[in-house]
């Protein structure tokens, strides 16, 4: 008789060393894959790894592509630890960005206006954005999962319909992208790298998110409100409000995102500025089990898995096999993960008649 | 014991890093040229980006020594530089960015890399020493292929299911337009957009739309075969784009417009050797091959099979000019008086539907 338990908690470095056995297990399997489809998997892996961190370049390039994936992956953890399903990152960090690119193209004001001007209206546009959803919620407790996920749809059309339309680049044959920013809208690099200033949002982010949440009262009556809101009612905490606050927290963040991708990295808007951040940053935030500087960690293996793909492909990997790698090692980090608190039991000489009640009362 | 830990994760990770610095990253040997092709979506079956592959296979062939490589599914963002930073780094000195969204990043990358020659796809925005761009007059087969649906339909009403209101699919929808009422000037075009490159079940729930409202004969510019297989499936006429659909729908199948890259690739790659190819906004057509007609269906009769080459010859020769005025919009307004043509400019920056077809027109 074979069944899941929970177990006794592990040391931190037999869980660490757990973790990495999941990925080495991953790389294993994906090495025999890559043998049987007649790649040679040294090489390929070599090459993952070297667009992943392999060069100065590489790493920088890793580091800026992490700074969506934490950004937004911080705004859903706070959301997360609230209770609150909000699968609205993807739309949150496009009126970000819609907001910011409104003042780029609008206002020919110098850079130190205008860039804290664009940061502003970037959390203002995805925390307003939050807030529609946050509303029937708070009031008549609407399922946020469906209003914040087809939100996003609405969000990236109203995008596509302002690149197509009314701001589309005269000199773009109607593509769907935006004129360009000046140079005045442009995120300065960070000094001596090629990273931009929005990596100081993330770190800024996730400093602040785990003072508020571990040392202040709100963030106590957050967590509370998170594990059970009666019980948060029960004990007179602000429980609609702290709904309303943190659903805007979340998205104002992801806007900030959106401001950071279009100031930062593409210097215009236009359509496809997220190729899916916001919903990569729920799975990001799971992982770093909604725990802010872990939630940084993650987004950056997750940036350097999507670099490392496309490096992959260099070495004759189909997409679709760098795809599979690349969800292989997340899968075998959960997996790794599970066990950590988990076991596999198996115990003997028990009756058969039993398995189905006993399967019914696993949690 | 933790700081134990943590040192030792430091020296592996390190240690992963020297190694893939010291991983051979321009495997010399080869004496031709390296050559490198950056995808927007999987090479598939069918499809711009499976014609794009085929020029790299022909290249491959034709061209002794060289070496080729690609990397597909790449968005129109900044990943394509990041792309392109990884194939400059591994030695490869051109580079095809066989997508239009990659030229605002492409033309960053070129300018400190004025030793590689970059191709991206026209119309261009900017050139630069070191880029240039490819497109083609896809227009002038869909003029044929407009003849070929004018002769072929009985109810008069064909069906255009177009993908996105760019200017030049505006062009390709107009010259099928007028090459549909150059022989039957009581047809009519109806056109729906999809807003897509790549949906297959929104591009044949746009067909069958059409089919319901009495078109018999579809044609399309997506990547996918789903216009035409909807066609197919309700025993009407399908029109291909892109690449030689026949195989998809061989009944329904009546020619469709086809993209050739291959003896033009291979043209640049030698010229660019020598540095002999001059940047430039390059167009193909019907004369150079770049743009062509897929296989006519046997059930079109010899005297139309005549007519279509006639006209062929008499565009590839420049005695016919499709976009010669008079031509009305959609509401009889004259926009082009008679005795003008089109320039390439004009014909770029359509942004109106001709008379005889109905649909909504993209402005």
């Amino acid at each position: 008789m074979i069944r899941i338990e929970r177990r006794a908690p592990m040391s931190r470095e037999a869980a660490a060393g757990l973790r990495l056995a999941g990925v080495a297990g991953a790389l294993l399997a994906g090495a025999a894959f890559l043998s049987a489809t007649g790649h040679d998997p040294g090489q390929a892996y070599l090459d993952m790894l070297r667009g992943a961190v392999g060069s100065p370049y590489a790493a920088q390039q890793t580091a800026v592509k992490a700074i969506p994936l934490a950004l937004t992956g911080l705004g859903v953890a706070l959301a997360f630890h609230a209770g609150l399903w909000n699968i609205g990152a993807e739309g949150q960090l496009a009126m970000g960005a819609f907001l910011a690119s409104w003042a780029a193209l609008g206002l020919s004001w110098p850079a130190w206006a205008l860039l804290p001007a664009m940061g502003l209206l970037g959390l203002v546009g995805g925390g307003l954005w939050a807030l529609l959803p946050a509303v029937p919620r708070a009031l008549w407790g609407t399922n946020e999962i469906i209003t914040t996920l087809l939100l996003n749809y609405v969000a990236l059309l109203w995008v596509d319909y302002l690149v197509f339309g009314p701001w589309a680049d005269p000199s773009a044959f109607s593509f769907p992208y935006s004129r360009p920013f000046p140079d005045a809208a442009r995120l300065p690099l960070l000094p001596g790298t090629q990273v931009h200033a929005g990596a100081l949002f993330v770190v800024a982010i996730a400093a602040a998110l785990g003072f508020v949440l571990r040392r202040t009262a709100w963030g106590y009556e957050i967590r509370v409100t998170g594990h059970s809101p009666r019980a948060a009612a029960y004990a007179g905490m602000p429980v609609r409000a702290n709904v309303l606050l943190v659903m805007v927290l979340s998205g104002a963040v992801a806007g900030l995102a959106g401001m950071g991708e279009v100031s930062g990295v593409i210097g215009r808007i236009q359509q496809g500025i997220s190729p899916g951040y916001g919903y990569s940053a729920i799975i990001i935030a799971w992982l770093a089990r909604l725990s802010p500087w872990g939630t940084v960690g993650v987004a950056v293996l997750f940036a350097a898995l999507i670099n490392g793909g496309f490096a992959l492909q260099t070495s004759g990997v189909p997409a679709a096999i760098a795809s599979m790698l690349q969800a292989l090692v997340l899968f075998s980090v959960l997996v790794g993960d599970f066990f950590v608190s988990h076991r596999v039991a198996v115990r003997r000489g028990r009756a058969a008649a039993l398995p189905a009640q006993e399967a019914a009362a696993e949690p | 014991m933790r700081m134990g830990w943590r040192r030792g994760m430091l020296w592996a990770l390190a240690a992963l890093v020297a190694v893939s610095l010291a991983a051979p990253g321009a495997a010399r040997g080869a004496a031709g040229p390296k050559v490198a092709f950056i995808y927007v979506g999987p090479v598939g079956d069918a499809g711009w980006t499976f014609q794009w592959d085929q020029a790299r296979r022909y290249l491959a062939q034709h061209v002794p020594g060289v070496q080729t490589s690609y990397v597909e599914s790449v968005p129109e963002t900044a990943d394509v530089a990041r792309v392109e930073n990884d194939f400059i780094a591994k030695g490869f000195s051109v580079i095809f960015a066989t997508a239009f969204g990659y030229q605002n990043f492409t033309i960053d990358v070129a300018r400190r890399h004025p030793n590689v020659t970059f191709v991206g796809i026209g119309p261009a925005i900017k050139l630069a020493p070191n880029v240039s761009t490819v497109y083609g007059k896809l227009w002038e087969g869909r003029y044929l292929t407009g003849i070929v649906a004018g002769k072929m339909t009985r109810a008069n009403v064909i069906g255009f299911v177009a993908a996105h209101p760019i200017t030049t699919v505006v062009a390709g929808v107009n010259a099928f337009a007028l090459g549909v009422r150059s022989v039957n000037p009581s047809a009519k075009v109806k056109v729906v957009w999809t807003g897509t490159w790549y949906d297959p079940p929104k591009e044949k729930q746009a067909a069958q739309s059409l089919l319901d409202a009495g078109a018999d004969v579809i044609a399309q510019h997506q990547d996918t075969p789903s216009a035409l297989l909807a066609a197919a499936e309700a025993g009407k006429w399908g029109i291909g784009s892109e690449s030689n659909m026949q195989r998809f729908a061989p009944k329904a199948y009546l020619t469709g417009t086809t993209w050739t890259w291959g003896p033009l690739v291979e043209k640049i790659v030698k010229a660019s050797e020598t540095h002999a190819w001059a940047s430039q906004d390059y167009y193909g057509n019907l004369r150079d091959g770049v743009v062509g007609l897929g296989p006519l269906n046997p059930a079109v009769p010899a005297a139309v099979r005549a007519q279509v080459a006639e006209k062929k010859r008499a565009i590839e020769s420049g005695r016919l000019e499709i976009f010669t005025g008079p031509l009305r919009d959609q509401t009889g307004k004259v926009r082009v008086p008679a005795g003008h043509t089109m320039s390439l400019k004009e014909i770029l920056t359509f942004d109106w539907l001709v008379e005889g077809v109905e649909g909504k027109s993209p402005k």
